[in-house]
Parts: structure tokens; sequence; C-alpha cells
């Protein structure tokens, strides 16, 4: 009997080791971010529409200066499990955006207002030029940015909204700002959002908070668009499973019963 | 395959069938009436989980490759593509990234309950080679197969594995320059790997045939280690084992969706969701999980060489393991000495995983060092030398009669 708890607990070790020995994430020196309450998280989670609407305007408004979106076309924004704008919303939102199309028939580029089958289009024509119009620094396209770095969700609002004063004796270049919950603590972004800085159709306050909180949802919806599709399916699938478990049981034993 | 086949041809078309190709006849000998010991308890179950897992892995590859792109310039836009674009694509491909985790949880098993039982030892020695092979080639397709999407890990995981080969003296810059058909890790790379990560599937296929086949002439080992006396010792694969089998594939499914639908992607790594980029070297460049014990071993060792021969060699050291262990006594049932040097083997992997994942510097190192070390002393020493000085407690004269004074089977 020794031998059977011995090997039980052996996995037991294992499986945890496997936990603990997830890849490091290039934290170096940086804080740590606090874990937030987020409606996606969780067995059932889902997105909250409104979060998401208020998280695509602060892209628009504030991000999309610097921030490409470059996995995300406009007709995304009506499908389900996303902020399901109307299709009508979504012609009028690409409309306000130009896009380079052609050639024509005479060879010709030429542009044209946006439409829902589009890509939201990049800020800058290329890295150089991205890099050229801040100071050296390259802003990284936001599509994936929630799977992208660890911490996830927790990370993009913590360094959103954690900008502080450089401590004292951190020295700081020009053109770096000081945010501890970026490895080594300088970030080439300067605070991106400030009380009031847009203004919400829904009336809600647009604190600093606020704002963090519903574009780091709108960018967890451009990550994982398919979250709610999974999550919904991934219950039936387990629920389906533990029931289809429980018949081989039952067969196994029935089968067994006369080799006992 | 061993013993008398109780193949009855039941129609006409079986009869014609059966003095043409007995295809059949093979089937009902390997899968049905095949004679299996009773006692296995469900650490054999993972044989059949992980043929589960090769077919999963493959049929799932088989369809991301209709939608994906290996070229530098698209492949990792064509892996969201499939992520976002195609119908339930975000499903097959984190069927495949987590496939991957879980065939090698399930090898694993299948390994260390070898190792625990014996099942190396003869007459199963070349059953236990192939499976060592399929352990290398395994490896080689995920490693390969982390390269496609083409993220940073992707792209800095192949470089530190292909600069290895950089090791070898006199030949070592050319067989790398070879390997990457250029001189860095570039396009060319990229698609010899998913040439390569599309075949090595199909060669695992191959020798689990053959393991199948090694696996067919002596039997199953099983968990008192004695070998099959009678026909009261064992039952029909069918449906004895099948059910058995399904059940614990089941539970393992469990698992398995559990990571698909709400964790699909702890297992990875965030870097790989940016692209792959040149300039930019990733703070830690990590291997996935289930190679981590052979990094540590990699990094424990000062010189490159020895790194990557050490790393290598903890691999081919188990194609000696028949030979190493010198005692006659196969399961660990009945090797109390054997049993605590079996639990700090397994811990002692369980460290060198947590330490690959870690930083190379200070404490890190050194118990690298150490965990190395008795890795190699395990089967270089330990296992020879307990052949010799243990004493094993008595052995049951068979699976069915556990002989008087013994253990009670359990």
């Amino acid at each position: 009997m020794m031998t059977r708890f011995g090997f039980k607990a052996l996995l037991g070790a294992a499986i945890m080791a496997l936990g603990l020995s997830a890849p490091v994430h290039a934290a170096g020196d940086a804080k740590a971010p606090a874990a937030m309450e987020w409606s996606f998280d969780g067995l059932f989670g889902t997105y909250d529409r409104d979060a998401l609407r208020r998280g695509f305007q602060v892209y628009k408004e504030v991000c999309a200066s610097c921030h490409s979106l470059n996995q995300i076309a406009f007709r995304n924004l009506s499908q389900a499990g996303g902020p399901e704008f109307s299709e009508a919303e979504v012609k009028a939102i690409a409309r306000e955006y130009i896009v380079e199309d052609g050639p024509d028939d005479y060879g010709d580029m030429y542009e044209r207002a946006a439409l829902p089958r589009d890509k939201f289009p990049s800020p800058y024509p290329n890295e150089n030029a991205a890099r050229a119009a801040n100071g050296g620094a390259y802003p990284p396209d936001l599509s994936l940015i929630n799977k992208a770095r660890g911490g996830g969700a927790d990370y993009v609002h913590a360094l959103l909204s954690g900008y502080e004063e450089a401590p004292e004796g951190v020295e700081m270049r020009a053109g770096l700002y000081y945010n501890p919950y970026m490895a080594g603590g300088k970030i080439a972004m300067p605070a991106p959002l400030l009380e009031e800085l847009v203004e919400y159709s829904d009336g809600t306050p647009a604190t600093v908070e606020q704002m963090s909180m519903d574009v780091t949802h709108f960018l967890n919806w451009t990550a994982e668009p398919e979250l709610e599709q999974r999550k919904r399916i991934g219950f039936m699938v387990l629920i389906y499973l533990t029931i289809f478990a429980g018949l081989m049981f039952f067969s196994m034993r029935k089968i067994w019963a006369d080799q006992h | 395959m061993s013993g008398e086949s109780t193949y009855n041809p039941s129609n006409g078309f079986t009869k014609w069938m059966d003095s043409r190709l007995p295809i059949l006849r093979l089937a009902h000998d390997s899968f049905v009436d095949y004679p299996t010991p009773k006692n296995l308890n469900y650490w054999w179950t993972f044989g059949g989980i992980l043929t589960f897992c090769l077919v999963t892995q493959i049929i799932t590859g088989i369809i991301l490759a209709m939608h994906y792109t290996p070229h530098v310039d698209f492949a990792f836009n064509s892996v969201e593509h499939i992520m976002r674009n195609v119908n339930y694509g975000w499903l097959i491909r984190y069927i495949h990234a987590n496939g991957a985790s879980m065939f090698f949880l399930a090898v694993y098993i299948h390994i260390f309950r070898g190792l625990y039982y014996g099942s190396y030892k003869a007459p199963r020695e070349v059953l236990w080679i192939l499976g060592v092979i399929i352990y290398l080639l395994m490896m080689a397709a995920a490693f390969m197969g982390y390269v496609l999407p083409w993220g940073q890990m992707s792209l800095w995981g192949a470089t530190v594995i292909t600069n290895l080969f950089g090791a070898i003296p006199v030949v070592g810059e050319s067989v790398a320059i070879w390997l990457w058909g250029g001189y860095s890790i570039d396009n060319p790379t990229l698609n010899r790997f998913f040439s390569l990560h599309y075949l090595i599937p199909f060669l695992i296929m191959g020798v689990v045939i053959l393991h199948i086949w090694a696996l067919h002439v002596p039997g199953n080992n099983n968990p008192v280690g004695i070998s099959v006396k009678s026909k009261q010792d064992t039952v029909p694969f069918h449906p004895y084992y099948t059910v058995k089998d399904g059940f614990a594939l089941t539970v393992f499914l469990i698992l398995f969706a559990y990571f698909i639908f709400f964790a699909p992607n702890v297992l990875g790594h965030a870097d790989n969701y940016i692209q792959a980029n040149p300039l930019v070297t990733p703070a830690h460049i990590v291997p996935e999980w289930y190679l981590l014990p052979f990094y540590a071993i990699l990094r424990a060792v000062p010189d490159k060489l020895g790194g990557v021969a050490l790393m290598f060699g903890a691999i081919f050291i188990l194609f000696l393991l028949p030979w190493l262990d010198t005692s006659k006594v196969r399961s660990a049932r009945y090797r109390p000495l054997f049993r605590q040097f079996y639990a700090l083997l397994v811990l002692d992997c369980l460290l060198l995983g947590y330490l690959g994942a870690q930083p190379a510097e200070g404490i890190y190192i050194v118990l690298a060092r150490i965990g190395t070390i008795y890795y190699f002393a395990h089967f270089l020493v330990v296992l020879p030398v307990l052949g010799i000085v243990e004493k094993p407690k008595a052995v049951p004269e068979s699976i069915s009669e556990p002989v008087l004074g013994a253990q009670p089977a359990e």
C-alpha cells in the first residue's frame, strides 16, 4: 500500500512543480502588478460590453495616435463576444478613417474612407517613421499586448495607471519616464492618461483608473476575441467529459466484476 | 502476435480477406483477444493516452498546416489569422499547442512508470529502446513546432539550440550553417523546420507501431513484475482494458480540456505573442517546460561543449539503462532500497526542471550542478551497485497467486 501512496504523492509533486517551473517572465526589478477583478476572469467570464465600448473610445482618442491595432478589422467591432456595435455604427466608425487602396485601372494608388472589412490603419507608415516620431522608441502594436506581457491585463492596467515621480537617485534621461511596473523602471511612453482626457458618452467619470481599466478591458478583447465562446464551449465540454467519465467508470466496474 | 491466433472469420468477406491480407486477424490478435496481465494499474493506461495524443496532434496539425504560412514575413500573422478568422481556428491551435504539453506530461508518466516497474529489463530491452527513440523524436518535433509561430521565443529558442551544434569541435560552425540554410536563422530555417515538423510525427507513428509490436512479443510487464505463467494471470484486452483505458483517457481529457478552454496560454511564454525580432533579445530565453531539465543540465556545465555533451548524454544514457540496472527483480515493489533512490531521481528531475526556468546564476547554478551529478550517478553508479548489494523482498509465485508470507497483492 505504501507504494501506491508514495507514487501518488510523487505525481502530486510533479504537477505542483509543473506550476512552479512555469517560465520566469522578464520581470527584472519591476514591481508586481496588483491583481484586479476582471469580468472576463474565471470559468464563466464574459466581457463587459460597456467597458469594451468605453475602452475602444480611449484607444481611439488616446492610444491610436501612436499605437497600431494591426490584427483588428472594423467589422470585428460588431462581432459577437466583442463590443457588439451595430453594423451601422461600425460603418460610421470606419468612415472616420482614411485608408490607401489600389492600384486603380490607371495603376494609381488612391485614398478612400475605410470600410468595415478594412483593418485599423497604423498611425505611422513604417517602423522607422514611428521611431523618428517617438524619440527612437517604437510604440508596439496593441492587438496582442495583454497576451504578450507576463501578468496580462493586470500588468497593462498597472503600467497605464502606475506612473510616479522618479525616486531620489534615479537618473532620468530626457524622453524617459519613471514607471515602477516597467522592467528597469524607465519607459519611453509618457503617462498617457490624464483625468478627464476623454468624455465618456455614457456619463462615466473619466478618472485615470477608470480609463485604464476600460482600455485594458478592450485590449483583452483584441488579444482574445474568442474568449466568451471559448469559455462557453469549455464549460459544456467539461460537463460532457465528466458525465462520460462517470459512464465509463460504471461500465468498467460492471465489466471487471467477474474478475474480483 | 504472441501465441496462437484465436481469430475466427465469421462471414464470406472476412474469410476471403483473411486468406489474402490477414489484417483483421492482426487487429483481433493485437487489440481484442490479446492476453493482458489482469493486475495492470492506472499507470499502464498512459500508452493508450499517448496514442490518442499522437493522433490528436497529427489531425490538428494537418488542419493548421492548411492555414499556416511558413515565411518569416507572414508566419506570425498567419497564426493570428488562424486564431481570429478561421472557423474554430483558435480551438484547433489551442488543442495543438496544449496537446504538445499533454503529450509530454503523459510520456513522462509513461517513462517513469517503466523506470519504477522495471519495464526496460529483459526481455523488453528493444521495447524500451524504441520508446527512447520515440521520446527523442518527440523532442525534435516539439522544438521545431515551437519555432513555427515565429514569436520572440521561437526565434531565440531556436538560436540557443542550433548554436549548440556550433560547440562541436572543427565542424561545428559548418554544421550550424548547414542546419540554418544560411548564416543565421532566417526564412530557410523556418521553411525546413516546417517541413521536418510535418515529417517527424509520421516517423513517430512508424516507431510507435514497432513499439507496440515489441510490446506484444513478450507481452505487458505488470505491477508485480513477474512474467505471465498461466491463463489465470491474464484477461483479454477487449473489453477489460479498452474500458479501463477509455475511462483513464476521459479523466485525462478533463485536464486537457481545462488547459485548452480556461488556461490556454499558461504553459507557453508571453514573449511568443511578440513577433520574432533578430535585433531584440528577450531578457530570459527559456524553452517549453518539458525541456527545462535538459536546459538546466546544459547550463550547469561551465564549458559549452561539455554542457552539450551532458545534455545529450542525459537522454542517451537511457538507451543503456537495460544493462546498467543489474537487478534481476523488475518491480520496485520488491526493491526497498531502489524505491528510495527512485524517489530521489523523480525529485531530482523536478528540481532540474525548476532550475531550467531560473536565471543561470548564484545558487541556481550550484543546485543545477548537484542535480546533474545525481542524475548521472543514479544511472551510472546507483543502479549497477544496487543490483548487487540490495536484498529484494520475496516475490510472489505468480500474478494471480501471491506466495505465502509475501506482501499481499495490492
